[in-house]
């Protein structure tokens, strides 16, 4: 057996022991949803960050950084800073109105079964694109690390399925926020390591860093290039990449206000105050994470070169490859385990808000009426919601296939996020005017219009030259009609212009009589559960 | 801290309460206080956070300029994001003692009021 898989195994023991303390003490619905609303500031502070530091930061970053220097660092920076958003304008609000989703807010003074049932539907759509994501990648991540071990693809991609499925059904909230703490300083101790490892190779010498970091030595077009990584315009080039950056910039500035993995979190601590400390220490945990992702991949860019990181593994491997340069087998058997942590502790994240919001949201609300036929019922529905919705996810990544364009999916997810549900949210929060027209107009332009502008744009549609296989190649082979890669800068002000125009086209008594509960309710968190 | 003053959660129906309570002054101190902090606070963060994107795409050759050895304008600015979002989070923390204060306040009278209100009810009956 190999050290890769060793460490992997104990990881996964001292998880399943969490579940099941977890399942011990788990109770009721509130203990199910919302880990009885007694985790800790610093607690909720790593399992937000636990929760949100994807494998996609943690390898697409360092790969990223790796490749286009500067460029791919503005990914780490937009990472951090929708947390500044989060603090100011959503935690403290969203705790004090809400119960279990984002539908609880929007629900508060709107109609609730046609708000609900878009949430629901938003919330299960970024979720579970999110998810199959974050599967493909852990797929394609054992095939790679654990060769030597002989597990396949498929096998792997079950496996992690049936991980998640185990942590949520029977551990729920409480399991899966613990599974995040623990992922969530796992993550942040190998960062730290690999960092002071790559500044040791040049003796903590900063300048003697930056200036290699300077003159990088690469292919492009077969030519033999030397750039400066820490200058611009490696990958944002003229004419679109300026726009193309700003539209990006637009997506995490408010996308991550908007995850329904990221709001949840904000449920599972006592009240208001607790949640806006919790958000402090997440943002100390994921802005020193992201700071050293750019020393990483600076690092990977220097030590092993965009070229080789290339023709060995590829961009998601450049931080498993720094880690077995700098410190040999053992530490990359280590690297690895994180990496498969960080994977495990986002989806069991996505799939415990995507079940929750179909059992609570949809099941119980919409479908019943805000009635519970016989106690635990919504329990039991979130339960079977995510056996269905991990089944399906295994199924989607399984026959998506290792080499699929796993940006997209995640992107996507952002985007949606960003486009509908922020504007619904804040308008809700804030605007005494607002109503159901204006949520549901909102929520569903959002939505569509990211969908079609993502199809149209050059991540689906390209001509590519023969020869072209697997994530390399588009989807559809035509010139593409919208010319940029993110889609926030149109979808956005959509998303917020449908919400408003739907309101102004409507006039709804009820949602402007009941503002007043809704602002005492936020701001003092009076009758908050 | 416990703000959620479970021993009298209004009812839901007592429009009228959420109303008076939403028309008093501390209710109006408090929020005037809250936006006076937050919308400043959002603002510059947004200004600050799109004007790396503004830099880096329209001005390249500014962007590109090296500061400290080969260490670019660009990348100090990147560097500065995390430094002003850390500082935001912690003049919220500063600020928001005092909203926690007002809140506190409010709370006891709504409590107080809550108990009168209901004393006024039974006495209509």
């Amino acid at each position: 057996m190999s050290i890769s898989l060793a460490v992997f195994l104990l990881f996964v023991a001292s998880t399943l022991g969490i579940t099941y303390w977890a399942a011990q003490r788990s109770r009721g619905a509130s203990a199910y949803f919302a880990a009885g609303r007694q985790i800790t500031a610093w607690q909720n502070g790593f399992a937000v960050a636990g929760d949100f530091m994807s494998a996609a930061s943690f390898l697409g970053l360092i790969g990223l950084i790796a490749l286009q220097g500067l460029d791919g660092f503005l990914y780490s920076v937009g990472g951090f800073v929708a947390f500044v958003t989060i603090l100011l304008i959503v935690a403290e609000p969203l705790r004090n109105t809400g119960k279990y989703t984002m539908g609880d807010v929007l629900a508060y003074r709107l109609r609730p079964r046609p708000v609900r049932a878009l949430a629901a539907l938003s919330t299960l759509t970024v979720a579970t694109f999110y998810m199959i994501a974050q599967m493909v990648g852990a797929g394609a991540l054992v095939t790679l690390l654990l060769a030597d071990s002989g597990i396949s693809y498929n096998v792997a991609v079950i496996g992690v399925g049936a991980l998640m499925m185990v942590y949520v059904i029977f551990g729920g909230m409480l399991a899966t926020t613990w599974v995040q703490i623990v992922k969530a300083m796992l993550l942040s101790a190998c960062t730290l390591i690999l960092t002071l490892l790559v500044l040791r190779h040049f003796h903590f010498h900063l300048i003697e860093f930056f200036a290699a970091a300077s003159q990088v030595t690469h292919h492009q077009q077969g030519q033999p290039v030397v750039s400066d990584f820490l200058r611009p315009g490696l990958h944002y080039k003229l004419p679109n990449g300026p726009l193309d950056l700003i539209s990006l910039s637009l997506i995490f500035a408010f996308g991550t206000a908007g995850l329904p993995h990221i709001l949840v979190k904000f449920y599972t601590v006592p009240d208001a105050k607790t949640a806006r400390h919790s958000v402090v220490w997440a943002m100390i945990l994921i802005g020193s994470f992201y700071v050293m992702t750019s020393i990483l991949g600076l690092g990977a860019a220097v030590l092993l070169g965009p070229d080789y990181i290339v023709t060995h593994g590829g961009t998601n491997m450049a931080g498993p490859m720094l880690a077995h340069a700098l410190a040999g087998n053992l530490f990359l058997a280590i690297v690895s385990t994180v990496a498969f942590a960080t994977i495990l502790a986002v989806v069991s994240g996505l799939m415990i808000s995507a079940s929750t919001s179909f059992a609570h949201d949809f099941w119980t609300n919409v479908i019943h009426r805000g009635v519970e036929r016989q106690p635990g019922e919504s329990v039991l529905v979130a339960r079977i919601a995510a056996l269905a919705v991990g089944a399906i996810s295994i199924l989607v990544a399984i026959a998506l296939g290792p080499a699929s364009n796993v940006l997209i999916l995640a992107t996507f997810g952002m985007a949606v996020a960003a486009s509908a549900n922020f504007p619904a949210l804040a308008l809700s929060i804030f605007w005494r005017r607002f109503n159901t027209a204006g949520a549901v107009a909102g929520l569903t332009l959002g939505l569509l219009a990211t969908i079609v502008l993502i199809v149209a744009g050059p991540n689906v549609m390209g001509i590519d030259p023969p020869g072209a296989t697997g994530a390399a190649r588009h989807l559809i082979q035509a010139r593409p009609w919208f010319p940029l890669e993110n889609v926030g800068i149109v979808t956005v002000p959509l998303g917020f212009l449908a919400a408003i125009m739907g309101t102004l086209l409507s006039r709804e008594v009820q949602a402007e009589t009941k503002f007043n509960e809704l602002m005492v309710r936020a701001n003092i968190g009076l009758g908050a559960e | 801290m416990n703000n959620k003053a479970e021993d009298v959660p209004p009812q839901p129906s007592d429009q009228n309460q959420w109303d008076s309570i939403a028309g008093s002054e501390q209710f109006k101190d408090l929020l005037q206080i809250k936006r006076l902090f937050i919308v400043p606070a959002f603002v510059f963060f947004l200004v600050y956070y799109f004007a790396l994107a503004v830099l880096v795409g329209y001005a390249p050759k500014l962007a590109s300029t090296r500061v400290i050895g080969t260490v670019t304008v660009a990348y100090l600015f990147a560097l500065s994001q995390f430094v002003v979002g850390w500082i935001i989070a912690g003049l919220y923390l500063l600020a928001s003692a005092r909203f926690d204060a007002l809140t506190k306040d409010i709370l006891a009278r709504v409590a107080v009021h809550k108990v009168a209100y209901q004393d006024e009810r039974q006495g209509d009956k």
